[in-house]
């Protein structure tokens, strides 16, 4: 698999090490009412979905840079390659 | 119909023209007492044992594809019960207790072959870490020996002792360990429990279930809605696809593992070997063939098919140790899917859906489980209780901190 990093261009999927389901980015409030379900649930529970799956991948051997990459799990085929800060960002997190 | 010597030489004789369709392909019926969604091993099996040890009738096994399609029909066929956690290794056991005594009990030739197991270390913290688990073995009833180079050097003269990275340090031996025909564990499994009446429906994908106030009436299928009254789900690498039409969410990642045959080969390799210091590992099959693999791809899939870097990663782990099989060709390669669970250890519970019941999370080792796992998974579905075996396999164990990680990575599939 080719990945298109934003900033490097088209790098072998060699290159990157893979956490899982982006939905990891968005790590539940500590003092949140209910926070040990919300942490159950972001630690242990995925969607796993056939078809597009958005992911992290980390540029280990590359620039170090954590992207967001969504993925056909029934073909394997790219569909969009992110930088996870930019997409954190967009979705308020301050970094 | 019933094998024996006599009946093979009976048929020998008469150019093998009495064979009978070894089972039945019914139409579903519109009820049952009980379903098993997916026709692998581990469903055929538990169909076979809720027909046979547990007095259950009107069952019936759904599958989309043809029996045996799965996973069942895709792996390396190793058979063994060298784990160390408490969780795991009495349900281990027993499976490797049931597969001894398999062949008598369905009247199938499985070619169950005890030909042992043979994991090597490369440091000594290593043998440490397997002096360990072979005790954990020894206690829970299982068997273990650990080797020195010199007995292993007697079993196995080909392999790299002296490699100046990776140099063995020793082994650790499970006699009682072996490899099994995967599909006449399927066949098997099938024609028991047709004989005892199980409908085994082929070509009948299951597209969602019946769930009325909480409780699982039935499933909706390619062939139409059928009743249940209860239901038990087992389709491996399917089962985040299958049971988000419950709308559950599992703790469970699909991701690919691949396997490799070499062209047939003179016996050379006595059983199973694997490598301690990359992941690789190998048995020759009765064809001659070399039957290899190696660590699943390692991200979330679906496909069947892996990619090419993890091909070559087996191929280097496989010459590392054994630098003659750089000669040998090889001849096919495959993938399948499977269920890698959070902690690397299966689930056989209930869910919170009265009547509906999840056998998952299977990883790469469910082969071995086929047995224990069937006879599990019926004792739960007939007496709504857990086997004593099987109780750990909770589908709440990370909320109540019961995490059954023989590996020690964490959450996170990939790593298991
Ligand atoms: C390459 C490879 C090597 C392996 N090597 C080993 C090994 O050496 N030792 C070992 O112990 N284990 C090994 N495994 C793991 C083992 O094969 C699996 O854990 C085990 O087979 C899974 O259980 P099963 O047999 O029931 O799965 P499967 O045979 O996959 O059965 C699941 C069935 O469910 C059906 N299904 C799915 N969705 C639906 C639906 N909606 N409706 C109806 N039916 C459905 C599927 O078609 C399938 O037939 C290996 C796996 C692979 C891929």
């Amino acid at each position: 698999m080719i990945i298109n990093h934003p900033l490097l261009g088209p790098r072998d999927a060699q290159e990157f090490t893979y956490l899982g389901d982006a939905s990891m980015i968005h790590r539940p409030h500590w003092q949140a009412e209910d926070a040990i379900d919300q942490f159950h649930d972001y630690t242990y529970l995925r969607d796993n979905p056939a078809g597009s799956h958005r992911e992290l991948w980390f540029h280990e051997q590359g620039d170090r840079s954590w992207l967001v990459v969504t993925r056909n799990t029934l073909t394997h085929e790219i569909e969009k390659v992110e930088l996870a800060s930019d997409v954190a960002k967009a979705e308020g997190r301050s970094r | 119909m019933r094998y024996s010597g006599f009946s093979v030489i009976r048929e020998a004789l008469r150019g093998n023209k009495g064979w009978k369709p070894v089972w039945r392909d019914p139409e579903p019926q519109s009820e049952y007492d009980i379903i098993i969604v997916g026709g692998g091993g581990h469903g055929l099996a538990t169909a076979y044992y809720l027909a046979k040890e547990f007095g259950e009738k009107k069952i019936a096994v759904l599958e989309k594809g043809w029996l045996g399609s799965g996973n069942i029909g895709r792996n390396t066929t190793i058979v063994r019960s060298n784990y160390m956690l408490e969780g795991n290794e009495p349900f281990y056991e027993f499976s490797m207790k049931l597969w001894e005594n398999l062949e008598q009990d369905f009247n199938y030739n499985a070619m169950m072959s005890q030909r042992g197991i043979l994991n090597l270390c490369h440091t000594d913290g290593q043998r440490d870490a397997f002096r360990r688990r072979g005790n954990a073995m020894l206690l829970m009833g299982a068997d273990a020996e650990l080797l020195t180079n010199e007995q292993i050097r007697e079993m196995c003269p080909f392999l790299n002792f002296d490699d100046a990275r990776f140099p063995i340090k020793g082994g650790l031996l499970q006699r009682r360990a072996g490899t099994a025909r995967h599909d006449g564990v399927a066949w098997g499994y099938a024609r028991g429990a047709d004989m005892r009446g199980v409908d085994l429906v082929q070509n009948c994908d299951v597209t969602g279930f019946v769930i009325e106030n909480g409780v699982c009436k039935g499933v909706e299928t390619s062939r139409g809605t059928i009743n249940a009254k209860k239901v038990g789900v087992a389709v491996a690498g399917s089962s985040g696809r299958v049971m988000e039409k419950a709308g559950m969410r599992l703790p469970i990642e699909s991701h690919v593992l691949q396997a490799f045959v070499s062209e047939g080969l003179k016996p050379t390799i006595p059983g199973v070997i694997t490598f301690g210091a990359g992941h690789f590992y190998v048995s020759q099959s009765d064809k001659g063939g070399l039957v290899f693999g190696g660590d699943i791809d390692g991200y979330n899939t679906y496909a069947q098919r892996g990619n090419l870097p993890v091909i070559e990663d087996v191929c280097e782990g496989g010459i590392a140790l054994m630098p003659m099989i750089g000669r040998a060709k090889l001849l096919r390669s495959w993938g399948g899917i499977m269920d890698m669970s959070m902690d690397g250890s299966p689930f056989i519970d209930k869910t919170h859906i009265e009547g509906l019941y999840l056998n998952a999370g299977w990883c790469y080792g469910g082969f071995k489980a086929t047995p224990a796992s069937g006879y599990c998974f019926a004792h739960l579905l007939s007496k709504d209780e857990p086997h004593k075996v099987a109780t750990a396999y909770r589908l709440d164990r990370f909320k109540t901190g019961h995490i059954i990680d023989e590996k020690g990575v964490g959450a996170q599939p990939n790593l298991h």
